[in-house]
């Protein structure tokens, strides 16, 4: 993957298959430490500690179309390669939440990349769902919640409505521009 | 300053023209392969494109979506097109520039563009 962002919308759509109705997402970034979080974690199904402590292992998969699932064994390798952590934590009914962490400073530091195209199309091409993003600098940094969203546009406007995910393009642009410096 | 008033207003506006993007039988379904093989290929702008031009063409009766890994990762990006009564059309090797030739000459033109599909390529 050329960006942590598209890491991120492939460990998503896991979110999604394991049947969540609300997805976090969260990206930190400490400058002064060289350190940036990535969070996700959702209220699915979860997974047994075996599957739990298998599902890094790209040769670990329980779909039955394929033998190999490469989505977080490319995350994992993501933060590791910059002398980084990766862990998940997850329970049957608990949901899962999969960390990682990165020396931003390290030669090998993938760029983030456009995190806001990543979660437009998670909240497009899943709008029943609710997602809550936060992503900071330094302290400093802003949170889109759909369920505030949702809100205000009741029951029957769709999030991916066209008009709706223009806004949602234009308002994340505006804070990443304010809130992030 | 993007506001909750603003969003108020678009969700009127949507409302009164709530018909057109209900999916039903009728619409043409669009899907790109969003697994960790398309998602590594480039399909995240090829969705991106797709949803932006469908919206700017005002096609009505066409929904863009995304489905998993289709099991020809050489080929991807890959976006099929169900419309309804045709015959399935997987195009493969995408990229943002075949995806305003696909809306505008397949979806909008009714013309399946041949050179671009998996016919083509195998």
């Amino acid at each position: 993957m050329r960006e942590l962002s598209l890491n991120v919308l492939d460990v998503a759509q896991n979110c999604i298959t394991a049947g969540a109705s609300l997805i976090e997402i969260s990206v930190e970034e400490d400058t002064s430490a060289a350190s940036l979080v990535i969070t996700i974690s959702d209220d699915g199904k979860g997974m047994s500690p075996e599957q739990a402590k298998n599902a890094a292992d790209p040769f670990y998969t329980t779909r039955t179309t394929r033998d190999v699932g490469l989505g977080l064994p490319f995350f994992k390798m993501s933060c590791e390669m910059t002398a980084g952590s990766f862990s998940i934590v997850s329970a049957p009914g608990q949901g899962t939440t999969v960390t990682a962490s990165y020396n931003t400073g390290h030669i090998d530091m993938v760029p983030i990349g456009d995190m806001s195209e990543t979660i437009l199309l998670l909240i497009y091409g899943s709008p029943h769902l609710d997602f809550l993003y936060s992503r900071t600098r330094d302290g400093a940094g802003y949170t889109l919640d759909t369920r505030q969203i949702r809100g205000v546009l009741g029951g029957d406007v769709p999030l991916n409505d066209n008009d709706v995910a223009q806004w949602l393009r234009e308002y994340l642009a505006e804070q990443e521009s304010e809130n992030l410096s | 300053m993007k506001s909750l008033d603003e969003l108020k207003a678009l969700r009127d506006k949507a409302k009164a023209n709530m018909t057109i993007r209900e999916g039903t039988s009728e619409s043409t379904r669009v899907v790109v392969g969003m697994a960790t093989c398309g998602i590594a290929a480039g399909a995240r702008p090829i969705l991106s494109t797709l949803v932006r031009e469908v919206a700017d063409e005002k096609l009505e009766g066409v929904v863009v979506g995304q489905t998993g890994c289709i099991g020809i990762c050489m080929y991807e990006p890959v976006v099929e097109v169900f419309a309804p009564g045709k015959p399935k059309v997987t195009y493969v090797k995408m990229t943002p520039e075949k995806a305003v030739d696909v809306v505008r000459r397949h979806l909008k033109g009714g013309q399946v563009i041949a050179e671009y599909t998996i016919g083509a390529e195998a």
